[in-house]
């Protein structure tokens, strides 16, 4: 571990000038990737600013159009501690309640997740099928970018020198819709996902049809990614077993993974359909329990 | 004194007090290695080699040196020439050249993490930039680094001038890899598998895997003005740091000290030394006292992992019985010989009687880290194999399969491999306490639902312990003694002294002392400790009250032997009504008075170990689409000997069961082809935690071992034996596939079941 300086602006401007002054920077949204990279040397950096002292990062609201804010250095606790949030994003629970352990989404942020850009991080998926936008600040202005563009390959994303991720903005979700995201881990904790499936599933009026769907993988590409021809093969279908098994294909072909010491190319792309075909299934007794 | 057959009137054996150590540990305030502070303290971290095989050409050390803070730089150049000699650590040996090769590399590296240099600097972070500025010209070489393939005569050579030790002292024609072959074999086996009427024939593999335990190595030491040393560390054996380190350092024995701090976990990884000669070094060259830790992949790439494995069976039945094995084993050494492939050989038949056997065994060593011990080294791997080709054979013939390993069962009197006769054990017992249990009573129901049984064997240690029971004024007791205590033997030592002497538990202190304030001690390991240095501590008890019965006599004038000692009570009777009495707590308070202190001691080399069986038994339930498998339910039987101090023999049993199931399911060292592993951390090792096991059952067998006064047998290793196959035979029955390659993880069983490989 090389020597760094810590600093901890309390405002945006402040942050903004501190990553104006030539040096190194990275961000801290919680410190549990970027403190354990820094240690063992695979990144590097003069400065590190906390961002937990900005107001504007620590902050969630849920907002009257039935959206949701949440602040990019907001801890994961907060969320899942959060009554409101739970009930009625129980998708971002799933993930905002396996990354890490109690201690660590104790700090731990999904802005910290999102800017990690890990193939297998669990915040992605999830938030791909909630359709959720990153507001992105800096100096001279905010931009949005959707999730699914904001990776650009393992540990790089599209932020640029300057930029501060700012929030995640989750759209109102469509009526009788639910998501679920899971991974599959060897053991019961204390893993990374081997591969992991987000979905959004909704029904039309009469709840024998699929209205629209949405479907992520992770760990099975360079970047996380939304596989459109799973959606495409359940939309306008009854929500049965068969149809979540097409789906299941679609995620499987779709699938570009890597054998490593976590899994292999032929287990991940199988895990992909099964871990598809369950969320799918899941989220249809997330419906059915809400009515 | 009648010692033995007390099993139902013991005041102190078999209750649970607390450990004299917990409320230090619980509370955070024990000291370890990494907690030393000393003044002018330095900091070493080592260098270690990027490359699986590579002849090191030339080290250059310059610019680290000029580096402001950097205090000493040492390589293998600032070691003595070491001897060509053998030393014992206990459960295994160590070779001189090749230990002190291995703790700074000399001419090659030979895995990747092999040390080549270390540096001492005024702190960590100055300590690894320093190392940056190490320059290592490596000629790279192609590594080898799979047991067969090392085997292979056009494989690469770790040593040109390594020859084979074949049978009978002979040795190879040509230069290889297999360090050495051995065999055991009676009757006739070709003759016995001709005539079976089941043969079941089958090649296992396992990984090497590491044991994991929490705390990783470290040392701190100190080259003092005087020439003597100090080195303060973590161990399972002070007295053999002390002479590893006089071996390799040529330095007098006399003039080490060494210090063992509190162990966070060994299994036998903690036997060889790693770093002590190092910070020693160091010391001597800055001045100044060195502290060297290990980070989490230092001790998966540097330290001392098992074998992964080959191992060939061929087993026939004839009428029920086995009636033929030949078996070939091929074990992993690592970098330098010394695999425990002989324990493996020895142990694999040993819960059963099988008169016709031929067991080959071969030494071999690759481009991985040297082998160290790890609880009941050799045995679980060639268990996976034996016992997973017994369930099959029981299968073959519709056998339940403990009642088929009861039908084959060895008993005192039965032959081991080796020809020695057993002594009592406990194995029948072993598989009548599952058969009887209601796990295996209960029934296994739904699909992808199995259930599996095995049992292991360990010989267990004897050695040397030496302890020394100063009685104080008010009655307490001081117990020295020198064994690393890493599963509760403070308190397993302590209960037998004070039920030898017949005081209470909470008036005995015991402490492990550092090597120059107590006799030699073996290390702890051979799960030799609560029943050797407990031998030594009876032998001190009983010292002690010669020496109160021998005060007393003198006294009342009466003759020593018709003074006796019961329960803490000293007493002479005329027998016509003439009674006297004294007490212990007497005789420690007025002893200052009646010929001065009272201290008993003992020194030993250990006779009479008690080998120890276990049966164990476990549900599993298999996903099939994920490949996942849970266990449901794991219930293990043990022989005990006489369990000490029940809770900790349980937990003795649990945490090897639960190290036994990681390895059946999780573990392994992922090298890529390079020979670099790719999951040295503890989040991609995978090694059990709680929220991956069930409460685990165990049923404690006792059948005293008669070779102690309390009848101890060793209990930590044998329950790392049979749970390896146990969960294979359970998968098996889940899935109808038979899994013959360690792990059997998810990967392994999705692919295998939805033919993905």
């Amino acid at each position: 571990m090389e020597a760094f300086e810590y600093l901890a602006p309390s405002s945006l401007a402040e942050a903004f000038t501190a990553l104006g002054n030539g040096k190194r920077s990275m961000m801290l949204a919680g410190g549990t990737d970027v403190i354990v990279q820094l240690r063992e040397n695979r990144r590097h950096c003069d400065q590190l600013i906390d961002l937990k002292h900005i107001p504007e990062l620590m902050s969630v609201d849920i907002r009257s159009d039935g959206g949701l804010d949440i602040g990019a250095a907001v801890p994961l606790a907060d969320l899942y501690n959060n009554r409101e949030i739970a009930r009625r994003w129980p998708g971002l629970v799933d993930s905002a309640s396996i990354i890490g352990g109690t201690a660590i989404q104790s700090r731990a942020s999904f802005g910290g997740n999102l800017c990690n850009a890990s193939p297998a991080a669990d915040s992605s998926p999830s938030l791909m099928v909630h359709d959720a936008r990153l507001v992105v600040a800096s100096a001279s202005g905010t931009r949005e970018v959707p999730v699914e563009a904001f990776f650009a390959g393992p540990g790089r994303s599209v932020l640029q020198p300057g930029e501060i991720l700012l929030r995640i903005s989750i759209p109102p979700q469509p009526a009788r819709s639910a998501v679920f995201y899971h991974r599959f881990i060897p053991r019961n904790e204390m893993d990374i996902a081997v591969a992991s499936a987000g979905v959004r599933l909704a029904l039309d009026e009469s709840g024998e049809r699929i209205a629209s769907a949405r479907v992520a993988l992770g760990a099975v590409g360079p970047t996380p990614m939304m596989v459109a021809a799973a959606a495409e093969a359940v939309t306008g279908q009854a929500p049965t077993s068969e149809t979540f098994a097409k789906a299941g294909e679609a995620a499987a072909a779709a699938a570009q993974p890597i054998t490593d010491m976590r899994g292999s190319m032929a287990q991940r792309k199988h895990l992909a359909s099964v871990l598809t075909v369950r969320a799918f299934e899941r989220a249809l007794q997330r419906i059915r329990e809400a009515r | 004194m009648t010692t033995t057959d007390r099993s139902t009137n013991y005041r102190i054996i078999g209750t649970r007090p607390v450990r004299p150590d917990g409320v230090e540990k619980v509370t955070g305030k024990a000291q370890y290695g990494a907690d030393i502070r000393l003044p002018g303290l330095l900091h070493g971290r080592v260098l270690r080699s990027p490359h699986a095989h590579a002849r090191i050409v030339a080290i250059d050390t310059s610019e680290a040196e000029k580096m402001p803070g950097v205090l000493a730089v040492v390589t293998h150049r600032d070691f003595p020439a070491a001897r060509d000699v053998v030393q014992e650590i206990g459960e295994s040996s160590v070779n001189a050249l090749e230990l002190s090769d291995n703790v700074l590399a000399s001419r090659k590296a030979l895995y990747r993490g092999h040390a080549v240099a270390a540096v001492a600097a005024t702190s960590v972070h100055l300590a690894e930039e320093a190392l940056t500025k190490i320059r290592v010209e490596y000629q790279v070489l192609p590594p080898v680094l799979d047991v067969r393939d090392a085997m292979r005569e056009d494989a690469p050579l770790l040593s040109e001038t390594r020859f084979t030790k074949e049978l009978g002292g002979a040795r190879s024609e040509k230069p290889s890899n297999i360090a050495s072959h051995l065999r055991f074999q009676g009757g006739n086996p070709d003759a016995a598998l001709e005539e079976a009427d089941v043969v079941i024939e089958r090649e296992y593999r396992t990984k090497m895997v590491h044991q994991g335990y929490i705390e990783p190595h470290n040392s701190t030491a100190t080259w003092n003005a005087d020439g003597t040393i100090t080195i303060w560390t973590s161990t399972q054996g002070a007295f053999s740091v002390r002479a590893q380190v006089a071996e390799i350092l040529r330095h007098p024995i006399s003039s080490i000290r060494v210090i063992p701090m509190e162990i966070g976990g060994g299994f036998g990884g903690k036997l060889p030394i790693y770093l002590d000669p190092v910070a020693a070094l160091l010391s001597k060259k800055s001045g100044r006292p060195v502290k060297v830790l290990m980070n989490r992949t230092d001790v998966f790439e540097g330290s001392g992992p098992t074998s992964g494995t080959w191992v060939k069976v061929k087993l026939g039945l004839k009428d029920g019985k086995i009636s033929g094995v030949k078996a070939e084993l091929a074990y992993e050494a690592g970098a330098y010989p010394g695999s425990p492939v002989g324990a493996g050989s020895m142990t694999m038949l040993a819960p059963y009687v099988i008169d016709n056997f031929q067991i080959d065994g071969y030494d071999v060593v690759l481009n991985k880290p040297k082998v160290a011990a790890y609880r009941a080294p050799g045995s679980p791997a060639a268990a996976f194999a034996f016992e997973q080709a017994l369930d099959e054979a029981a299968r073959a013939i519709g056998a339940d399969p403990l009642q088929f390993r009861l039908d084959n069962s060895a008993r005192e009197g039965s032959r081991m491999v080796t020809g020695a006769p057993l002594a009592k054990v406990g194995h029948e017992e072993c598989v009548q306490a599952i058969l009887d249990s209601p796990h295996y009573k209960s029934p296994i129901e739904g699909p992808y639902r199995g259930r599996g049984v095995a049992s292991g064997y360990w010989f267990n240690g004897g050695m040397q312990s030496s302890v020394v029971a100063a009685v104080n004024p008010d009655g307490t007791v001081n117990l020295i003694e020198g064994s690393t205590d890493i599963g509760g033997t403070r308190a397993s030592l302590a209960m037998q002294l004070a039920e030898t002497l017949g005081i209470r538990y909470e008036d005995i202190h015991a402490t492990v002392v550092d090597t120059d304030s107590v006799g030699h001690n073996d290390v702890t390991g051979g799960s030799r400790t609560t029943f050797a240095s407990g031998m030594a501590v009876y032998q001190a008890g009983m010292d002690i009250r010669q020496q109160m019965c021998e005060r007393a006599a003198r006294e009342w004038n009466v003759p020593v032997d018709k003074v006796e000692y019961e329960d803490g009570r000293i007493t002479w009777t005329d027998g016509e009504g003439t009674f006297k009495e004294t007490s212990f707590a007497e005789q420690a308070r007025t002893a200052a008075q009646k010929g001065g202190p009272i201290v008993g001691k003992a020194s030993l080399s250990a006779r009479g170990v008690g080998g120890a069986y276990s049966t164990h038994v476990v549900d599993v339930e298999v996903d099939p689409d994920t490949g996942k498998v849970t266990i449901l339910r794991y219930t293990a039987a043990q022989d005990v000997g006489t369990a000490i101090h029940p809770s900790y023999v349980e937990g003795q049993i649990q945490g090897a069961v639960a190290q036994g199931v990681g390895w059946a399911l999780n573990e392994e060292y992922y090298f890529d082809d390079e020979g670099r592993m790719l999951n040295s951390s503890f989040l991609d090792y995978r090694m059990p935690t709680s929220l991956d096991l069930p409460m685990i059952d165990t049923i404690l067998v006792e059948v005293p071992n008669p070779g102690h006064p309390y009848g101890v047998r060793g209990v930590g290793e044998v329950p790392i034996v049979p749970p390896l196959a146990a969960v294979a035979n359970a998968i098996a029955d889940a899935t109808g596939r038979r899994f013959t390659e360690l792990p059997i993880s998810p990967r392994r069983v999705v692919e295998e079941l939805h033919g993905l490989a």
